[in-house]
């Protein structure tokens, strides 16, 4: 009794944290997990042990096209974030000379993440459509004279958004990265007879790859994951994995089949995470 | 001997009232061993980037081996630094850091590797050349650093306080380890460092500075000896500073008048009788008399307090006119069989006339 008296505060402190995590999501995973083996007698469901969904996942080329064009857009997603963040990054940390810009423009990058992610999809609706922003000052410059319906409603328009969308999240670790690099690592090199570029690819790229990995990481989970964007923006070939999951579970009513696809989706998710952890481990050795 | 490095005019003002290098003209000779001196905040650190080229001069000329290299970038300039927290590349081998700089210059794989090593085996350390700059200890990354530098084989090293990261005992080792080295290697030296013992132990040159300026420039042993103002004379080195007047003035000596007493110094440029002067004169050059003993240059006051350091006793003494001043004497033998001064009994304290310096005015120390 006085054990459990003297442990109670440490109990409570890793208690709770793990009980949620036991009930809201290892519990519901297995539930799901169980479910992908379960057999669709429609209307309902069966009990069972049998591999018929995986199966046809991996059969029925609709599933593999759909996996396939979720990771071709997740990767897309990534890259471009990718592009952008890392100039922009680097820029703030090695080139911007006054704490207070470096300051304001990145919390210009994160104050979107307060905005609600439903309103941030719906914006790029409004710009790329035909009654939208882009549209009307191409008019008003004279570029076109009828507005243009090939902006919204297509897989460019998905990548835009969620690149739009996730940004922040390749900022943040990059920035982070590329800060922790002690600036007179820079020096030394130009000392040693190494112009900008090399001392860019040979020192300040390497030792901020755990950053990339990291942003690379959370963009591409987050892309891979999104049903949003692709409802908003997205065209006819525009759907995802998210959204063939929901209707499987939703208008298809086929559960066993969107638990599947749930267990297939998450196992990708984790072995990108464990890729990208164990590359982050090995280049860290010695960077502390 | 040729100069290797010659600075001409060179400024650095930050704005119209923060000024980093005034005015500063310097030439070093090759293969020379120069330390720039001075606290935190003098510029010493500043003029020495310059030199590497990570900072740009607002006025003046940096000439390396003959050549105008004020505009260069780093890069494209014969000389190396060591940086104060050594800047070891983290993601590189001890090998691949020292080889770093050498792939520019042409060399391949194979004879940097051999350059690499060579230079691994001159700083004690040929065993690390696989290991991470994080597996070491802070000398052993010191002595990388170093290896990394001079195998470039540059014209002028540049060491930027080297020796400021290591613990006291690694301190007095690698000091004498970078003395060696400089011998060996023949490169001229340009170290910059606070510590006026390492200054003094090491270099063939000291540069006292003081705010951006040059105070004095000369050998160690002219700049203890002989130093040219009262500022010199307190960074390097202790000296007590006591108030005086100008009595009597020969060719080649002065008296004064000083705490009541009558003191005779050498000096070269004796000022105009009757003048107020500040003299400075060393704790260690100064010489407690015992009771009874008489000297000609001497003081008298009351032992006020005394300061057991291990080497030696140093002893604070009060004069009449309510200065004061330290001795510093040598224990040659055990505390205990030695004759310990009295705090609160009378004393007298001896100079040598060629070990006092003149400084013009009234000094506040």
């Amino acid at each position: 009794m006085t054990l459990l008296r003297r442990h109670l505060a440490g109990v409570l402190v890793l208690g709770i944290p793990l009980a949620w995590i036991v009930i809201f999501m290892l519990v519901p995973y297995a539930i799901i997990g169980t479910y992908s083996f379960w057999t669709k007698t429609y209307p309902t469901f069966q009990p069972d042990f049998q591999f018929g969904n995986y199966a046809t996942l991996f059969t029925d080329p609709q599933y593999l096209q759909v996996l396939l064009r979720t990771l071709k857009i997740s990767a897309l997603v990534s890259v471009a974030s990718l592009a952008l963040a890392y100039p922009f990054a680097y820029w703030l940390v090695f080139r911007c000379r006054s704490a207070g810009v470096r300051t304001w423009l990145y919390m210009a990058v994160i104050a979107p993440l307060w905005v609600s992610y439903l309103l941030r999809a719906y914006i790029w609706k409004t710009i790329l459509g035909t009654e939208g922003i882009l549209n009307s000052f191409l008019m008003w410059a004279g570029f076109t004279d009828a507005p243009s319906d090939i902006f919204l409603y297509n897989q460019f328009a998905m990548i835009l958004t969620l690149t739009y969308i996730f940004i922040p999240f390749m900022v943040m670790p990059i920035y982070t990265a590329l800060e922790r690099i002690p600036p007179n690592l820079a020096e030394a090199s130009a000392d040693l007879g190494q112009t900008p570029w090399q001392t860019f690819r040979k020192v300040t790229l390497p030792l901020s790859t755990p950053g990339i990995a990291a942003g690379f990481t959370l963009t591409f989970c987050l892309s891979f994951g999104d049903f949003i964007a692709p409802f908003l923006v997205g065209g006819p070939d525009g759907n995802l994995i998210a959204g063939v999951i929901q209707t499987q579970f939703g208008s298809a009513l086929n559960w066993p089949l969107g638990s599947a696809l749930s267990i297939v989706m998450l196992v990708i998710v984790l072995s990108i995470v464990s890729l990208s952890d164990r590359l982050e481990r090995s280049s860290r050795i010695g960077a502390h | 001997m040729a100069a290797i490095i010659e600075l001409r005019g060179l400024s650095k003002h930050y704005s119209k009232t923060i000024i980093g290098v005034d005015d500063v003209s310097l030439s070093v000779e090759d293969g020379e061993f120069v330390t720039l001196l001075g606290p935190s905040g003098c510029g010493k650190s500043t003029l020495l980037r310059m030199i590497g080229g990570f900072e740009e001069p607002t006025q003046g000329t940096i000439h390396l081996a003959g050549r105008d290299v004020t505009w260069e970038p780093p890069y494209r300039r014969e000389v190396n630094m060591v940086f104060q927290d050594y800047a070891l590349f983290p993601h590189m081998t001890v090998g691949q850091n020292i080889a770093y700089g050498l792939k520019m210059a042409g060399a391949d794989r194979k004879s940097a590797r051999a350059k690499a090593l060579e230079a691994l085996e001159l700083v004690g350390l040929p065993d690390k050349v696989d290991q991470r700059p994080d597996q070491l200890s802070g000398g052993q990354r010191q002595r990388i650093a170093l290896a990394r530098a001079i195998v470039r084989r540059p014209k002028v090293l540049l060491l930027d306080e080297p020796l400021s990261a290591l613990d006291a005992r690694m301190r007095d080792q690698m000091r004498i380890e970078l003395k060696h080295l400089h011998e060996k290697v023949g490169i001229t030296f340009i170290m910059v460092t606070h510590d006026q013992e390492e200054a003094l132990t090491m270099s063939d040159r000291i540069v006292v500075m003081e705010n951006g300026r040059v105070a004095q420039d000369g050998q160690p042993q002219d700049i203890y000896d002989r130093p040219i103002s009262p500022y010199v004379a307190n960074f390097i080195g202790t000296t007590n500073f006591l108030p005086a007047t100008v009595t009597d003035v020969q060719a080649d000596r002065a008296t004064f008048n000083c705490a009541g007493a009558r003191l005779e110094v050498l000096t070269d440029t004796p000022p105009q009788s009757g003048a107020r002067v500040t003299l400075g004169f060393r704790p260690e050059k100064t010489r407690l008399l015992a009771e009874g003993e008489t000297a000609p240059n001497m003081l008298e006051g009351k032992i006020s307090e005394v300061i057991y350091y291990g080497l030696g006793l140093r002893t604070a003494i009060t004069l009449p006119d309510g200065g004061s001043l330290f001795i510093d004497t040598l224990l040659t033998d055990t505390l205990r069989r030695s004759a310990i001064p009295k705090t609160g009994a009378p004393a007298r304290a001896a100079v040598e006339p060629c070990n006092i310096f003149v400084f013009a005015g009234e000094v506040q120390a």
